[in-house]
């Protein structure tokens, strides 16, 4: 059997595409700012010595980081509201899923960062009189952020795949339109070859940053 | 206040078990076949032979950075009508994971047989061997070692991954959940519960790893990433 | 006496660095023949020329009169499976011993006979414990390699080359990786091999093993044979500059009179 492809209708339709574009592009930055500033803060928490800010972000990290984010979504979409009232839309749903998952990964990254620091540089922080914040703030972080940059990176690259999960939920994004396209035209084999090329068009060139700057990074450390 | 009742979830568990051993079973085929296909695609990609290595190095590069869900709907719909293959949830799945983990498993086998020394690719030609029985007999033995913490995390994301099969109507443990959760009108203790279960499940394996990762590293072995 | 190893025209380059500018070398049956030369002076690459761990750029390798490869349009070309069985006729031993690390000391000495060669495991096994007791390791037969002192490991070697039967034996350098106290045990496995009359080519800058053992010497300088002869000739009346100097800089060794 020989298929004539035809992206005509997807063309003709990419409108509706390009309504799926933008659901994608917000939910991404939504999550990837939300989970990556949260994730330093859950790091840090990681980090700190003291017991009530290490064993709750520890309870966090485990538990959002070893459950898959589609069972997220959907606890947040349909057990949420039951527990607590609030409304919740597919939009809520899936930024809370996404973005807590990338918050716990991400804490293990900063925390790793802040870890592979010479403990002779929270010395040098100290003896100048500095307090643990300020030397966390002045000193460690910016060197160990510059450090796990590849690794946020590449959380922010799953983030970006991660969003096609709102779909589930119904959230208008890029796959949802694509179905939909699929759906009213009988061409899915086009429509969602187009959302893979679209999504591999937009990472390649991303991933391929990733390892020049992790080049760049081992020269100069 | 909520209440809680899960009576309505326990007299129906085995619906959820079912769910659960679904889920295992795609996770284990995809492993199955990924595992050999990622040793492939790693070889290939490490090839001298340009037209082999590039090829290679495309497929896994597509297969990273393209959203698993969107390569499961491309087998489970578009594939049929590419070739003439009866499509099932269930093939479309290990079909999509086997090949998807297999673009992941590549780089870690490259990173690993990158990792061994030079020179024992040397002491196995000076013996005589050929590439393929270096390989098999002196540098895989070795990358494997390094490579197992790096293999058993990627197995879990695969574990997490394989939820997706719920989209496309295969019975595991998350399309059982909403199945269930339709049934009973209990959502909130249908989803906690198999959030529960996932998290037991895949807490288990990541202790596991770790404990695995942390022997080998006081026998002196490094692993890669 | 017949000729072994016939090195003819002999070029290699690394991209635009010629390394090997055209050696001529013919080894006899029984002969131990010590390359000399500074570093740089591409006395390993040769050495590694004659069993294709690199690929000669021009120029012709024969072992017991047999050219190696085929000449295809004025090159020269090299099929895997020819190489290898031409490897397994010809031993080498590293600087870096190279060992196999997840193998026992038997089961790297036994390895290249069992996959490459085909031998049964009985067989191998007997083969591997003869040559063990050769080098004197024996009783490590069951050891893992990083259990061994650097000597150790090099004999390891040496004996797990031995094993394959080899026509010659190539030895790059094989003391330069050791603490100075273990070179000596080396040293004296080699010697003993030399004296049962093994072929041996040896890349080394242990001078007085090539004065004692070598029954011949040469001195590579800049990718070309520069001097050539018995040891007694070469090392006591260097005819060029850069050989005085080179051995002025092997202040160490004193030749005894």
């Amino acid at each position: 059997m020989t298929h004539t492809w035809d992206f005509a209708t997807i063309i003709q339709n990419w409108q509706v595409l390009w309504v799926g574009l933008k659901g994608t592009v917000l939910i991404f930055l939504v999550t990837v700012v939300l989970g990556l500033a949260g994730g330093l803060l859950v790091g840090i928490a990681r980090y700190a010595r003291s017991r009530f800010l290490n064993w709750p972000a520890m309870a966090f990290v485990e538990v959002f980081r070893n459950t898959p984010v589609l069972v997220q979504i959907i606890w947040f979409y349909y057990a949420f509201p039951i527990l607590t009232g609030i409304e919740v839309n597919p939009f809520l749903a899936a930024v809370l899923g996404i973005s807590l998952n990338t918050m716990a990964f991400s804490a293990e990254i900063y925390r790793a960062g802040i870890q592979s620091i010479d403990p002779g540089q929270w010395e040098a922080g100290k003896a100048i009189g500095m307090t643990y914040n300020q030397t966390l703030r002045r000193i460690i972080l910016p060197v160990a952020i510059k450090r796990v940059l590849p690794a946020l990176t590449n959380r922010g690259i799953e983030v970006f795949k991660m969003s096609t999960l709102a779909s589930v939920v119904a959230y208008v994004e890029t796959l949802n339109q694509a179905k939909l396209i699929a759906d009213l035209n009988f061409n899915p084999i086009e429509a969602y070859t187009a959302v893979a090329l679209i999504f591999f068009v937009v990472l390649y060139p991303v991933v391929q940053g990733t390892y020049v700057l992790e080049r760049i990074l081992k020269k100069g450390d | 206040m909520v209440e809680w009742n899960f009576l309505a979830v326990f007299s129906d568990f085995d619906l959820l078990m079912i769910g659960l051993s679904n889920t295992l079973k795609v996770t284990a085929l995809a492993l199955l076949f990924g595992v050999p296909l990622g040793l492939v695609f790693a070889v290939m990609r490490l090839s001298t032979t340009r037209p082999l290595s590039m090829a290679a190095a495309f497929i896994i590069e597509f297969f990273r950075t393209t959203p698993p869900l969107v390569q499961l709907f491309w087998f489970f719909f578009a594939l049929p009508i590419l070739i003439d293959v009866r499509m099932t949830p269930f093939i479309a799945a290990i079909v999509t994971f086997s090949i998807q983990s297999s673009a992941f498993f590549a780089e870690i086998f490259r990173g690993g047989i990158q990792s061994i020394d030079k020179g024992q690719w040397e002491g196995a030609k000076a013996i005589g061997m050929n590439y393929r029985q270096s390989l098999q007999r002196v540098i895989l033995p070795q990358a494997v070692k390094r490579m197992i913490p790096a293999f058993m995390e990627r197995s879990i994301e695969l574990l997490k991954t394989t939820t997706l099969v719920s989209t496309v109507a295969y019975a595991d443990l998350m399309f059982q959940a909403n199945d269930l959760a339709q049934k009973t009108f209990r959502p909130l203790e249908v989803y906690t519960v198999v959030a529960v279960m996932y998290f037991l499940l895949i807490f288990v394996f990541s202790q596991l790893s770790i404990a695995v990762e942390r022997r080998l590293a006081q026998s002196g072995e490094s692993t890669v990433r | 006496m017949s000729e072994i190893v016939q090195i003819s025209d002999l070029h290699k380059s690394f991209g635009d660095l010629n390394v090997l500018k055209g050696i001529d070398l013919t080894v006899q049956s029984g002969e131990t023949v010590v390359l000399l030369g500074s570093s740089g002076s591409g006395k390993s690459t040769l050495l590694r020329c004659v069993n294709f761990m690199e690929e000669p750029t021009q120029g012709s390798v024969s072992l017991h009169g047999e050219l190696i490869g085929t000449e295809a349009g004025g090159k020269m070309q090299y099929r895997e499976s020819e190489l290898c069985a031409l490897r397994t006729r010809i031993g080498m031993v590293f600087q870096h011993f190279n060992l196999f690390p997840h193998m026992t000391v038997e089961q790297n000495v036994m390895e290249g006979q069992v996959t490459v060669l085909k031998r049964s495991k009985s067989e191998a096994q007997s083969k591997a414990m003869t040559q063990l007791e050769r080098v004197g390791l024996a009783d490590k037969a069951s050891e893992y390699p990083a259990r061994l002192s650097g000597g150790q490991k090099q004999r390891v070697a040496i004996a797990r080359a031995l094993a394959m039967d080899p026509d010659v034996m190539l030895f790059d350098e094989v003391t330069s990786a050791l603490d100075p106290e273990l070179v000596g045990e080396v040293l004296k496995t080699m010697r003993q091999l030399a004296d049962e009359g093994m072929t041996m080519l040896v890349v080394t800058h242990e001078l007085g093993f090539a004065y004692h053992v070598a029954n011949r010497v040469l001195f590579l300088h800049d990718g070309k044979i520069l001097e050539e002869g018995k040891p007694q000739q070469v090392l006591k009346n260097p005819q060029t500059q850069r050989m005085r100097e080179f051995l002025d800089g092997h202040s160490l060794f004193k030749l005894p009179d």
